[in-house]
């Protein structure tokens, strides 16, 4: 997927512009966080498990090296083969050169984000491989031409009516609004893929290192047919998914489906070993893993290392009031929401996503609701102080922030020119004490009035109280 | 109990009327208040726009005025919040002043925080007749643990009642610089948070701190809500909510 970011804010306005998202966000909005605050109580002690998930993530990072060696130890001894691509280029072409080798001319694809790094379906149709994504999201968004614009539930910002459209113009049937007649049409017209795939694509959620698995976790059950039907399985994932033992990851799961869509547990968790054994009945022939970088290393052992604790779970955003507020595509790239807010410029560079980390109130709630604990708002602040350092931000800017300090240290300039400003704040308040439209404050006033102060600064008001009462 | 009331820049400049009924609820909770003349910003515009120098030194000025007292309190969550959870970031470096630091920390209150937990005050002097929704502000919430205590505080105003609106803990979209930056956004967040207001039915949406404040008043006024009133927690309870 080419980068938008750097267009934040037209997005952001386009969101807020378009009725149909708006309405759209309004009917999801909160639906999820709700599910998430009615199982949290589920665990005796949700907080621990909390501190537990981001120790165990923090081990793994601690020694990634090691553990991807571990892990490409153990998937090879099970008969598969573990690639690494640096970037998404890469991964598509190492897919291509797999298509070419086996003779594929389609692929299933269960949800993979890091296929969307890869620009992926794109790319295999340019080289001739038909690619079908069989999440039902996804193969709504296919169809659709769309991005997704949430990491768990990509067609979050589709209605069922706009669903009924694209599937009556795709499967060619009678226009139905009824969603288990929906999703039963798509279910018939997607059996047929996963029967006639060559190749099927998967994600993985996690890396289990002292076995060589991925673990593949859904709610529709597709994600089982892709690694296990066709004759090859490709997955493709971060070089961060990786945990050391299954036992971390049965303490991860405990709080990856609680925190992103509220359940106990997900319909569907596979743990993918190996290729398919002598004597077993399913399973693919051969099966791959393409582990990517595509800017993870840029993070590792810097200050930025603990987003990639990050288990993709979605609640960040799920509880961001400016993600329900303008929806997932603003934000521009693969990632929306705070988690993409911190990826996004560390992935394709801080220049080419300057407005993602000034776009969150900093008030705090991803970093309350976040299962791994990561610190988001100091990430998101950590970002904009090497925006900085690095001369990123408008002069304009800098200096306002730099002579609003100057003057605030100095502090008999800063009573009168709070005298000074009060007053004709006041005067441009009028009697409705409200002001319309404020100099240099255009972006304040287009949809907002600005309060009047009062007209005299307490330090005045103070002073003379107090030689009025002759202390 | 000696207090120094660090009134908050935005108070200052807009809503003096809040600085003496913090004054007012502070006397009445039997401190010796004193407020430091020199006082101005807490540094957390220059923070939250990736400024540490500016921040920095506007730290060191808040630690030269205000280390000398029993406790220093603000009422505001937002400028509490940048005292207590992020000044010892700005300092990380510079063990010698991290401890002076840390020390201040440890006696930076929120107004209510300090009035409900530490000088544990019973009786308040406000009054209110009507309805009242309490807006939990970001900072104060989440930085500080501020929900029951302004909540407790209100339970003991004459006449008062509190009926909680829809996503009280939600943002109302101000966030500093945020609020010029994406202006639309924030009024578009804002916005929401109005609708919930107006959804409760109360006669005065009252909260802890001023940017949340501006930005609400603000976009209930241009929605045409001229009756909604937008009061200062602190106002509501030292019962000066009329205006001085
Ligand atoms: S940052 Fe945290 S809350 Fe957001 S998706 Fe990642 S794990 Fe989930």
């Amino acid at each position: 997927m080419q980068p938008q970011s750097v267009h934040f804010k037209r997005r952001a306005a386009a969101g807020l512009a378009d009725a149909q998202l708006q309405s759209n966000m309004r009917r999801f909005g909160g639906r999820f966080a709700a599910a998430r605050a009615k199982v949290v109580g589920e665990l005796d002690d949700f907080e621990g498990t909390r501190t537990a998930a981001a120790q165990a993530r923090d081990r793994a990072l601690a020694n990634l090296d090691v553990w991807i060696e571990r892990f490409e130890r153990e998937a090879t001894r099970r008969g598969a083969t573990v690639l690494f691509a640096e970037t998404g280029a890469e991964v598509a072409r190492l897919v291509i050169e797999l298509c070419r080798r086996h003779g594929v001319r389609k692929v299933a694809k269960s949800k993979s984000m890091l296929s969307e790094e890869a620009s992926l379906n794109q790319r295999l149709e340019a080289a001739g491989v038909q690619a079908v994504e069989t999440d039902l999201g996804e193969y709504i968004l296919q169809l659709a031409g769309e991005p997704p614009s949430h990491i768990i539930a990509p067609a979050i910002h589709k209605s069922k009516e706009e669903v009924a459209d694209l599937f009556e113009r795709a499967h060619g049937r009678r226009r139905t609004l009824d969603i288990p007649q929906m999703t039963r049409e798509a279910r018939e017209v997607l059996r047929s893929h996963f029967l006639t795939a060559d190749m099927g694509i998967s994600g993985g959620n996690f890396l289990i290192a002292e076995t060589g698995s991925v673990a593949v976790v859904t709610n529709e059950g597709n994600g089982r047919m892709v690694t296990t039907l066709p004759r090859v399985h490709v997955c493709i994932t971060g070089i961060e998914k990786v945990l050391p033992t299954l036992e971390d990851l049965a303490l991860v799961m405990r709080l990856l489906p609680r925190s992103a869509t509220g359940q106990s547990i997900s319909n569907y968790v596979t743990v993918a070993t190996g290729v398919r054994g002598p004597g077993e009945r399913d399973g693919p022939e051969h099966m791959y893993f393409i582990l990517v970088d595509n800017g993870r290393t840029n993070l590792v052992g810097t200050d930025m290392q603990e987003m990639l604790r990050c288990i993709r779970c979605g609640a960040c955003m799920n509880h961001c009031p400016v993600y329900q507020t303008i929806g997932g595509h603003a934000y521009g790239w693969v990632y929306p929401g705070p988690m993409g807010s911190v990826l996004t410029p560390s992935y394709i560079g801080l220049e080419n996503a300057l407005d993602l980390p000034h776009a969150a109130t900093l008030c705090g709630e991803c970093g309350v609701v976040c299962p791994v604990k990561i610190p988001l708002p100091e990430l998101l602040r950590k970002l904009r102080e090497k925006q900085v350092d690095r001369g990123l931000r408008p002069r304009s800017e800098v200096l306002a922030i730099r002579a609003w300090s100057w003057l605030a240290q100095r502090p008999r300039l800063y009573a009168a020119a709070t005298r000074v400003a009060a007053r004709c704040l006041r005067f441009l308040g009028g009697g409705r004490r409200m002001i319309r439209h404020l100099p240099f404050g255009g972006a304040w006033t287009k949809g907002r009035d600005m309060p009047a102060p009062e007209g005299r600064t307490f330090r005045e008001l103070y002073a003379r109280r107090r030689a009025d009462s002759g202390q | 109990m000696r207090v120094g009331l660090f009134v908050t820049c935005l108070v200052d400049l807009m809503r003096p009327r809040i600085g003496f009924a913090a004054l007012r609820l502070l006397e009445a909770a039997g401190c010796e208040v004193v407020v430091p003349g020199t006082q101005t910003c807490c540094g957390q515009p220059g923070y939250n726009s990736g400024d540490r120098a500016s921040a920095r030194a506007l730290a060191t000025k808040m630690l030269d005025e205000f280390e000398g007292f029993e406790y220093v309190v603000a009422p505001s969550g937002s400028c509490a919040g940048m005292i207590r959870t992020h000044y010892p970031d700005l300092f990380r470096d510079e063990p010698v002043t991290l401890d002076r630091i840390r020390r201040l920390c440890a006696k930076t209150y929120e107004l209510t925080d300090f009035l409900a937990s530490v000088a544990r005050l019973d009786a308040v002097p406000g009054a209110f007749d009507g309805t009242v929704t309490y807006h939990d502000s970001c900072s104060g919430l989440r930085e500080l643990g501020v929900q029951a205590q302004p909540r407790a505080l209100l339970a003991r105003v004459a006449g008062l009642e509190l009926a909680e609106m829809k996503d009280s803990t939600v943002c109302c979209g101000f966030g500093g610089t945020f609020s010029v930056k994406f202006g639309d956004v924030s009024a578009a967040m804002a916005e929401k948070k109005c609708a919930n207001i107006a959804a409760s039915g109360a006669d005065a949406v009252v909260l802890g701190d001023l940017g949340c404040m501006l930005n609400i008043e603000g976009r209930l006024r241009r929605g045409g809500d001229e009756r909604t009133r937008v009061l200062h927690v602190a106002e509501v309870l030292a019962g000066s909510e009329s205006g001085q």
